[in-house]
């Protein structure tokens, strides 16, 4: 579904990716796992067309995205930090989009709406609120109900439980396994290895912006011999430090 | 794209910004028009105001404005919008209603104390004017990340145009006394839009006797259909110019 050959980013002298390659298909549940600054946002930001990568290419169902915008339609996007206009209440912010996307189809078409998170989140009743009072959780549910309203197949969700109460969180890892259920492609990065754990069945594993490996989640935990995916990953990671340790000493 | 527009617009109005520009715009023409009995002078202290102020509000609120909308516009990009229509959008909704406020402001005192033909001129002027600085400060605003930056860049703007660039003519002028720089003046003039717009109006008021032998080669010059044609292109220059280049930058733009 999403196809990124040779993906270059740099900010001035640092490289964000580095020949990043990778196929996403249909009906995948991906975790981009890498540590801060591994470029996880970025690669994100690329697909979504809000970072212009300088060299490689993204096409989403075979048409190279550049430039295009025609493809978000299909593309549900959380953001790690939902930035809003203050002044706006959150019923006007969801009116805005509808309007905006209904403007995108034509007249004939309707938008094929997904109201789900709204009432599981009760954000109805906070409907006059404006944007600039709502605290960091409650903008991650207009963020998370964004990204799902439209019923999008494809779902990029940056970090979606942080902030989030328990609760919160449990409904959006329900609405999460719903549509997976529906053979949509998801992609999540997080750092709490136990909601990717649920949520997923494969790991996109990224480190200085170079693809370090892709595999499923069971093979992942058959080859380290874990159960569970955070402490397969961890074991990775030490093995990593460790080999790399070995590289420093012989090359001194 | 209209929707877009609309979403701006409704932005714009919700912080009486320019509403009180309007009002500001209004007291001051009604006050000038109202202290001189002679509405031609009226005009001429207004030309002054016009060629300052405009050029000035129109760069200062359309940068801060730009980088409040950066919410707004981070907003919709994640969305099935296209990026070069967002930004002109953007544009089109700050310079209609600046120049609304202009209209309301400045025109409505010239049409009730001096109609006519250089009433007309000095609304034309203000009009490009204010598309032209709108264009210059989104130029201004896509291309620095910072805010402080960014209003920095507009004032500069503004006190090049406004400023410094008069003086940069005179000293040419003194410089190169020797020589014949009438057909030099006229280039030079182009390439300043506040100093247009101040020589095409100056040629409506029959002043131009005041400006000495370049002024009767203006006068040849603009006076005639031709000029004014002329002017008005190189104003047009002045608006399309910068905001393709705004669209370009926006465009590879990072968020």
């Amino acid at each position: 579904m999403i196809t990124v050959t040779n993906l270059q980013k740099s900010y001035g002298r640092l490289k964000v990716l580095d020949n990043l390659s990778v196929q996403l298909n249909a009906g995948q549940a991906v975790s981009l796992i890498g540590p801060n600054g591994s470029g996880k946002t970025t690669f994100i930001k690329s697909i979504l067309g809000m970072v212009m990568p300088d060299g490689g290419e993204i096409s989403f169902l075979g048409e190279p995205i550049h430039n295009g915008w025609q493809y978000r339609q299909q593309i549900g996007y959380m953001p790690q930090i939902g930035r809003y206009p203050d002044t706006m209440k959150i019923r006007q912010v969801f009116a805005m989009i509808k309007d905006l996307r209904q403007s995108t189809l034509g007249k004939n078409a309707l938008l094929q709406l997904d109201e789900d998170l709204i009432e599981a989140f009760e954000l109805p009743k906070l409907y006059d609120k404006t944007m600039r009072s709502l605290s960091g959780g409650t903008r991650q549910k207009v963020s998370a109900c964004l990204a799902f309203l439209f019923n999008p197949n494809v779902l990029i969700m940056d970090e979606p439980t942080a902030g989030l109460d328990p609760l919160a969180a449990e409904l959006l890892k329900a609405k999460i396994l719903r549509e997976k259920a529906k053979g949509k492609l998801i992609l999540i990065t997080s750092h709490v290895m136990s909601d990717l754990d649920e949520l997923t069945t494969a790991v996109m594993y990224l480190q200085d912006g170079q693809l370090q490996f892709f595999t499923e989640v069971d093979q992942l935990k058959a080859d380290t011999g874990e159960e569970k995916l955070g402490r397969a990953i961890a074991a990775i990671m030490t093995k990593e430090r460790k080999s790399e340790r070995v590289k420093e000493r012989l090359t001194h | 794209m209209i929707k877009v527009i609309k979403y701006v617009w409704l932005d714009i109005l919700q912080n009486r910004i320019v509403l009180a520009y309007t009002v500001f715009l209004l007291v001051v023409s009604a006050t000038l028009f109202g202290m001189e009995t002679n509405p031609s002078k009226g005009l001429m202290s207004l030309l002054n105001i016009v060629l300052m102020v405009v050029p000035l509000i129109s760069l200062i609120f359309t940068t801060i404005h730009f980088y409040n909308s950066y919410e707004f516009i981070e907003l919709l990009l994640a969305q099935p919008i296209n990026r070069s229509k967002l930004l002109l959008s953007e544009f089109a909704g700050v310079a209609s209603s600046l120049v609304t406020a202009f209209l309301v402001g400045v025109g409505g005192p010239v049409l009730y104390y001096a109609p006519g033909a250089t009433g007309a001129a000095l609304l034309a002027a203000g009009v490009a004017l204010t598309l032209v600085f709108v264009a210059l400060a989104f130029l201004a605003s896509v291309c620095t990340r910072d805010k402080a930056k960014g209003i920095g860049l507009a004032l500069l703007i503004w006190f090049y145009f406004g400023l410094l660039y008069d003086g940069l003519v005179l000293t040419i002028l003194f410089t190169f006394s020797d020589y014949p720089l009438e057909k030099a003046m006229l280039v030079l003039t182009t390439l300043n839009p506040v100093d247009l717009a101040r020589i095409f109006i100056m040629l409506q008021m029959d002043v131009s006797a005041l400006m000495g032998f370049t002024g009767a080669l203006y006068q040849e010059f603009f006076g005639s259909a031709l000029g004014s044609l002329y002017a008005l292109g190189v104003m047009g220059v002045w608006i399309v110019v910068p905001i393709w280049a705004a669209v370009r930058v926006f465009c590879k733009k990072d968020l």
